[in-house]
């Protein structure tokens, strides 16, 4: 798949995340992918786990629940609503974090909005998902999800040295 | 994720950071949250120069310029030799790295997702060939 784009991540202001990424693929496409619940099963989780639900009422009002079982063993899941809807194009939805520590108290307006437009140009698309945080704080909790991520897989990579040597 | 010392505009985007995980000022990412500073290292992400440059180039005081190169010394963002009588600051990529990691761990998360992506769209696209075929 040497075609498409690697993902780059820029952080404009001090609540935004922006993610941009090419698929060598026409926007229709990229948009089912992104957007039906069979195929977001497939991708959803990357390496970090296994999709266990992925639920899409696609209307604006409706929500999308995502839930996938870590590498680790534990459960993760987001759930949103959908703001605005223009098939192919863009799409609007709220994201909130519904398992794990402080889960209890989420304040669903104060979630992010994610704002995701597909541009095509040749039959390639350009995917642009804005973040929008409601804080600087809620900004890099969510960057740094990965980085704990990416440190995490580190930790069991070396753990399953570590078992291989002993 | 090896840091090549090349820094683009999309990297400078990464210096808008906040504060918290700064314990000491002595520290990266407490020097990058300053605007100027950040200024000083996006001028010597083209290269490296001497002080009168970057005093022309920011339009900004030199003492101004040798306090905030001052602070970025002390980090390691920068370094500095003499040539004859004039002091050349350059980039020091490899402090960066802290920050750099700070975003790459998140952007990898999202890539392992998009290439899972790109196995689906081929599918798709070998499905709506499939179908055209028909026709």
């Amino acid at each position: 798949m040497t075609s498409s784009g690697t993902a780059v991540v820029t952080l404009p202001t001090q609540t935004q995340i922006v993610i941009t990424r090419d698929f060598d693929a026409p926007r229709h496409l990229v948009w089912k992918a992104y957007t039906t619940p069979e195929l977001i099963q497939r991708w959803w989780s990357g390496e970090r786990g296994e999709v266990t639900k992925a639920e899409v009422d696609l209307r604006i009002g409706g929500t999308w629940r995502y839930m996938m079982v870590a590498n680790g063993g534990f459960e993760v899941g987001f759930h949103g609503e959908f703001r605005e809807i223009v098939p192919n194009e863009r799409l609007v939805t709220t994201e909130v974090y519904d398992t794990g520590p402080g889960s209890e108290s989420v304040d669903e307006s104060m979630a992010p909005l994610i704002t995701t437009t597909f541009t095509e140009v040749d039959g390639r698309t350009t995917m642009t998902q804005v973040t929008d945080c409601p804080s600087a704080e809620v900004r890099d909790m969510i960057v740094e999800s990965g980085m704990e991520a990416g440190m995490q897989e580190s930790m069991d990579a070396l753990e399953r040295v570590a078992i291989t040597l002993a | 994720m090896a840091w090549t010392g090349a820094l683009t505009y999309a990297d400078i985007d990464i210096y808008c950071l906040t504060m918290p995980r700064a314990a000491t000022t002595t520290d990266a990412f407490n020097a990058v949250a300053e605007p100027r500073r950040r200024a000083i290292l996006e001028v010597l992400a083209d290269g490296e120069r001497p002080v009168n440059d970057l005093v022309a180039r920011l339009g900004l005081p030199q003492p101004l310029v040798s306090k905030h190169l001052r602070v970025l010394r002390e980090v390691g963002l920068v370094d500095v030799r003499g040539a004859g009588r004039q002091r050349i600051y350059r980039l020091e990529g490899r402090s960066l790295e802290p920050i750099h990691d700070w975003v790459k761990g998140f952007e990898r998360t999202w890539e392992q997702r998009f290439q899972l992506m790109d196995e689906v769209l081929e599918e798709l696209k070998e499905q709506e060939e499939g179908e055209s075929d028909d026709e």
